[in-house]
């Protein structure tokens, strides 16, 4: 960016709510069918069809609203937005206007230089329905209309103005989306089109307070892409103004091909939505009481489990933070460290083994064969010594490949390390004897020699003696 | 506040109601016509009403998230106009671009 | 009791008589149809029906004989023949709603009234001409023809319910669904000689109403008498899930009202309405100077200008002193702010009717037009081919009223306005009214073609679309005839108390006698 102009950026984002079924009829939400399979008298929006709430839906949206710090609004009202595109069957979408389900929450992106808050409000939350899809290239000169999507649940949220770069949108971006997993109100993927996009973006003089002209930008498929776009907005909108030139209202679009943004062909001025109150639909009531209960009910967000992983397990702020990325992730590490009491081991163990297992599996943590219990076991395997560290990394290998527990692993494969005083005194006995030239000259005061030593004596007990213990009985033989 | 001419093309255009040129005219005049006797309301004071969103007590009525087999004969190819594959198929939209542009 | 006078039985005796063993639905479903034929109700005659099929319903009339046999319950309609407008959802027979842009459509599922006719064991018959997607007054703008008014076949049946109305007004069906925006039961009722309810809105499901003005739309009852009107409302009253404005408040025997008692305080199924309920009404008492007593009816000055038609005026006050001599007492109202509600209901209507006819955009249904430039103007092409000039009309106006600069002027200022015509009825309620009577339209039938100014045309609706506007239940009874055409009496009551409705509906129609049709 450059010094002259102050970038602003307000960010909307859609977000499909995890019900089973639609909003307003009982058709399922899963991906994936055949076209129109999920259809149903009401999303197709044939005459004569009326719209029912899904209690689900309202759920989720009010958990989404608290855990992002909003006020629910007791009465909230769906509106109707008119305007006509053949994935839209009704020829208007029932969304909510001037009373929102939640206005007035935030978010918190990261830290200034000097340790505050950056603070990102949210102007507000409502609930909504998705349209269907249009595919434009599978038949010539024709478009294909799939309606499963009409009328799965979404909630729309929207960003004050607060954002003033590209990092910023990423990092409100990665939070957002963090703090709605562990809601566990949506799926929020870019890539499956759970969660999407659009920017609003004006530039400004530094100093000035006034808004600039702002434009939209859509149609960005990632988080990087939005960053990118914006960047290249900001950079357009820059040079028109310093040209003399002045920002025209209107909406681009991220084409990713070219890097850059370019305008929109549809007609600017057919966007008069003549809202008006949903008449098929009563208002949405929630009282207080309700209200209280959802908010008692919010799963712990990503800021308290971060701190409470820290106290409860000892480990570092950027430990704890590497951790909670996900809930999926975060849950795995609980398991483990509840269970093996030990914090900082369970850390080692789950951003490096069991993140290498998942990465070359492709795979779900949650879904991860070796179960947090199992490796907590395989944990305290090694802190009371019955295996080696390095043994403890081939019988993870092997619960990963069986699924067998640590335990049993240990034990067939013979890698259980022997503790035993009299083995271990004798393969010493024994290596000293095979040894004399290392051990006359060991005994004698050639510290050094003690690796070489301790390394025969492993090789003769073909690595399951216990190498600390060994370490201690030549220390003592040495005198 | 009559209709202008212009009005009556804006507002077909957003209606997606082609009219036709030879209607214009006589329909701008029957909706000033009627929105005229419209005018009245205008002096009618309002100000004590407070809108009750919605029609009878009672919030909007929430149902189970369960779902249901929906109760409808025959198929969609009974009675739609184009299909091909399962896919209701249109006329292809001529300033199309992206499915980024359906919706706000 | 035979088939030979289907024409004067009323459901409830059909009902009866069917359950008894009596008369076979075969039988009656043959004079409905015998009837039609007599009386020319298809389209190269007086254009009531639009689509029926009498070997599909010969059939139905077997399968009801069936469940007849095997004792199971029939219901309260048992064989009995009902037609249907044109804009409710069935299963079988197209549903057009009197338009172009739905011809040949059948819709896969059926309205949740039509569904609970048929579990009463009605057989429907027909489905009805009406004024295209029910925007009308005369059933003249329907895109297949108007219908005739069996009274005089150079007249307008009266709109948009006007099949219906003609239906049973030609003896074709005992009873008929119609359905009210504005006033579209009532005032066919009325200009055909017959009884016309709309019930409070959200007593009777919109699930498969074609949607018109949806904060204003209901299914309504056209009978013969007003017995037939209770029985079918007692049928398909009710909350249903699917319809998130219908109303969960208990639905009473309507059948109740005529034996002339107050309003049941709870729903308890006690012998006598049990017995009232599922078999003719055993003969009420004849009117006496008691039957209504205590009994307040209203009569509101607005609803009786000076330019009311006198012979209008006078059949009125006959009824008025009829209701007087049964023991009611007549009082002087007002609802001031009625004059009012044709700007504000052709302000909300057509609002409402704009986005609920985007649908018709020939995507997935009905027709489409495609002039081979791409999507915008197959749009154009459709909706201009498929609508006709008064749905083009109401569209145009209802998409001005709520596009960006008009909606506060317009369409907010139009439901403020609407709550405080509520509240004239409201007040006049609390101070111990119990039903307001005036004349149901300001003139008989017309002749057809007689109106072509629009705003003329929605002067028609004057009296009825204020009940529309608040949610009121209404009730048109026949109370006379001018110059030997039916002038109906109107009947409104506060929300959900249709029984008092029908109270003094079943009075008036017992104390007027043959007078109510001549």
């Amino acid at each position: 960016m450059n010094d002259r102009y102050e970038m602003v950026v307000g960010l909307e984002v859609h977000v499909q709510l995890k019900t089973r079924t639609k909003a307003f009829c009982g058709c399922s939400t899963d991906f994936g069918a055949p076209p129109n399979v999920n259809t149903c008298p009401v999303c197709l929006a044939l005459p004569g069809a009326l719209p029912v709430l899904n209690e689900k839906a309202v759920e989720l949206a009010a958990r989404a609203a608290l855990g992002l710090g909003c006020k629910i609004n007791p009465i909230s009202v769906f509106a109707r937005k008119n305007y006509f595109y053949p994935d839209l069957p009704k020829g208007y979408q029932i969304s909510q206007f001037d009373q929102p389900l939640a206005t007035g929450g935030h978010i918190v992106i990261g830290k200034t230089e000097d340790g505050k808050d950056v603070q990102i409000g949210i102007t507000r939350l409502h609930m909504e329905e998705d349209a269907g899809k249009s595919i434009h290239d599978r038949f010539p000169g024709a478009t294909a209309i799939d309606l499963n999507r009409a009328g799965v649940p979404l909630i729309e949220i929207v960003s004050e103005p607060d954002l003033r770069s590209a990092t910023d949108a990423g990092a409100y971006l990665r939070t957002l989306k963090q703090i709605l997993q562990y809601l566990d109100v949506s799926d929020v993927s870019m890539e499956e089109g759970s969660l999407r996009v659009d920017a609003n973006i004006s530039i400004r003089p530094f100093g000035q307070t006034e808004l600039g002209t702002k434009t939209e930008v859509k149609n960005m498929n990632s988080f990087s892409a939005v960053e990118r776009a914006l960047d290249a907005e900001y950079e357009r909108q820059s040079k028109l103004l310093e040209s003399g030139g002045s920002v025209q209202q209107q909406t681009l679009l991220w084409d990713a091909a070219r890097e850059a943004v370019r305008p929109s062909r549809s007609k600017e001025g057919s966007h008069d939505y003549r809202y008006f109150p949903e008449p098929d639909l009563r208002p949405l009531l929630l009282d207080q009481k309700w209200i209280d209960d959802a908010q008692g009910n919010l799963p712990e967000l990503p800021e308290a489990r971060k701190k409470r992983f820290v106290e409860d397990y000892a480990i570092s702020v950027a430990e704890s933070e590497q951790l909670t990325a996900t809930p999926s992730l975060a849950n795995y590490y609980e398991g483990v460290a509840r269970a093996s009491k030990d914090g900082k081991a369970a850390y080692n163990w789950v951003m490096g083994e069991v993140l290498a297992a998942l990465r070359s599996n492709d795979g779900d943590i949650s879904l991860f064969p070796v179960r947090p219990a199992d490796l907590a076991q395989l944990l305290n395997l090694v802190r009371d010594g019955t295996v080696s560290h390095t043994a403890a990394k081939r019988v993870f290998a092997m619960m990963v490949a069986t699924g067998k527990p640590a335990a049993q692993i240990a034990a067939d494969e013979g890698l259980s390390q022997v503790g035993d005083e009299s083995a271990l005194t004798s393969w010493v006995d024994e290596v000293l004897e095979e040894h004399p030239e290392e051990a006359k000259r060991y005994l004698s005061g050639e510290k050094k020699l003690q690796g070489v030593l301790v390394g025969f004596v492993m090789k003769k007990s073909k690595g399951r003696a216990d190498p600390k213990r060994v370490n201690q009985l030549l220390s003592a033989r040495g005198g | 506040m009559p209709v202008t001419r212009e009005d009556l093309l804006h507002i077909a255009d957003l209606a997606r109601v082609g009219v036709d040129e030879t209607r214009v005219d006589e329909l701008t005049r029957e909706l000033s016509s009627i929105l005229g006797h419209m005018e009245e309301l205008a002096q009618v004071d309002t100000s004590t009403v407070a809108l009750a969103a919605g029609v009878g007590a009672g919030g909007t009525p929430l149902r189970p998230d369960d779902r249901v087999a929906p109760l409808m004969e025959g198929t969609l190819e009974s009675f739609a106009p184009s299909m091909r594959d399962g896919f209701f198929i249109v006329p292809r939209l001529a300033t199309h671009e992206d499915p980024a542009e359906s919706g706000a | 009791m035979t088939v030979d006078n289907y024409t004067s039985l009323s459901a409830a005796q059909i009902s009866a008589s069917v359950r008894a063993g009596e008369m076979s639905p075969s039988a009656l479903v043959n004079a409905s149809f015998d009837r039609a034929d007599d009386i020319g109700a298809g389209r190269d005659g007086l254009n009531i029906f639009l689509y029926s099929d009498r070997d599909a319903c010969c059939q139905e009339a077997e399968l009801v004989r069936g469940r007849l046999e095997k004792a199971t319950d029939v219901g309260v309609l048992a064989g009995v023949p009902i037609a249907i407008k044109d804009n409710i959802a069935s299963l079988g027979l197209p549903t057009t709603c009197g338009s172009k842009i739905l011809k040949g459509y059948v819709s896969p599922f059926e309205s949740t009234a039509v569904t609970r006719l048929r579990a009463n064991g009605a057989i429907i018959v027909a489905k009805t001409n009406m004024d295209e997607f029910a925007m009308g007054s005369s059933t003249e703008n329907s895109a297949y023809g108007p219908t005739r008014n069996p009274h005089d076949v150079r007249l307008v049946p009266g709109g948009s319910s006007g099949g219906s109305a003609a239906a049973v007004a030609a003896g074709i069906t005992p009873i008929a669904l119609g359905s009210e925006t504005g006033g579209s039961v009532r005032q066919p009722a009325a200009f055909c000689g017959v009884v016309g309810v709309k019930p409070t809105y959200g007593r009777v499901s919109r699930y498969g109403l074609v949607a018109f003005a949806s904060s204003l739309d209901q299914i309504g009852v056209v009978g013969r008498t007003v017995d037939d009107a209770a029985i079918g409302l007692e049928a398909i009253a009710g909350f249903d899930k699917m319809d998130s404005t219908s109303s969960d408040a208990d639905v009473p025997l309507y059948r109740l009202a005529a034996v002339g008692k107050p309003a049941p305080a709870a729903r308890e199924p006690d012998t006598e309405a049990m017995r009232i309920g599922r078999s003719p009404v055993p003969l009420p008492p004849p009117p006496s100077q008691t039957t209504l007593k205590g009994v307040v009816i209203g009569k509101p000055k607005e609803y009786f200008p000076e330019s009311l038609d006198p012979n209008i005026r006078d059949l009125c006050d006959r009824a008025l002193d009829k209701l007087q001599w049964m023991g009611a007492t007549v009082r002087d109202i007002s609802l001031p702010r009625s004059p009012l509600a044709i700007p504000v209901y052709y302000i909300i209507a057509p609002a409402e009717a704009s986005s609920n006819l985007a649908r018709f955009d020939g995507v997935r249904y009905g027709l489409r037009v495609d002039p081979g430039k791409g999507l915008r103007p197959m749009y154009d092409a459709t909706r201009s081919e498929g609508f006709g000039a008064e749905v083009t009309r109401r569209v145009l106006l209802g998409t001005y009223v709520l596009s960006a600069g008009y909606y506060d002027a317009y369409y907010k200022k139009a439901q403020a306005v609407r709550t405080l015509i509520a509240d004239d009825f409201r007040s006049v309620f609390a101070g111990g009214v119990h039903a307001i009577f005036t004349p149901t339209t300001p003139t008989p039938a017309f002749p057809v073609g007689a109106i072509s100014d629009p705003y003329e045309m929605y002067l028609n609706d004057i009296f009825t679309v204020t009940a529309n506007l608040a949610g009121v239940p209404a009730m048109s009874v026949p109370i006379g005839r001018v110059r030997r055409l039916p002038v109906g009496g109107q009947i409104i009551t506060p929300h959900f108390d249709e029984y008092s409705m029908f109270r003094v509906g079943y009075a008036l129609e017992a104390a007027l006698g043959a007078d109510a049709h001549r």
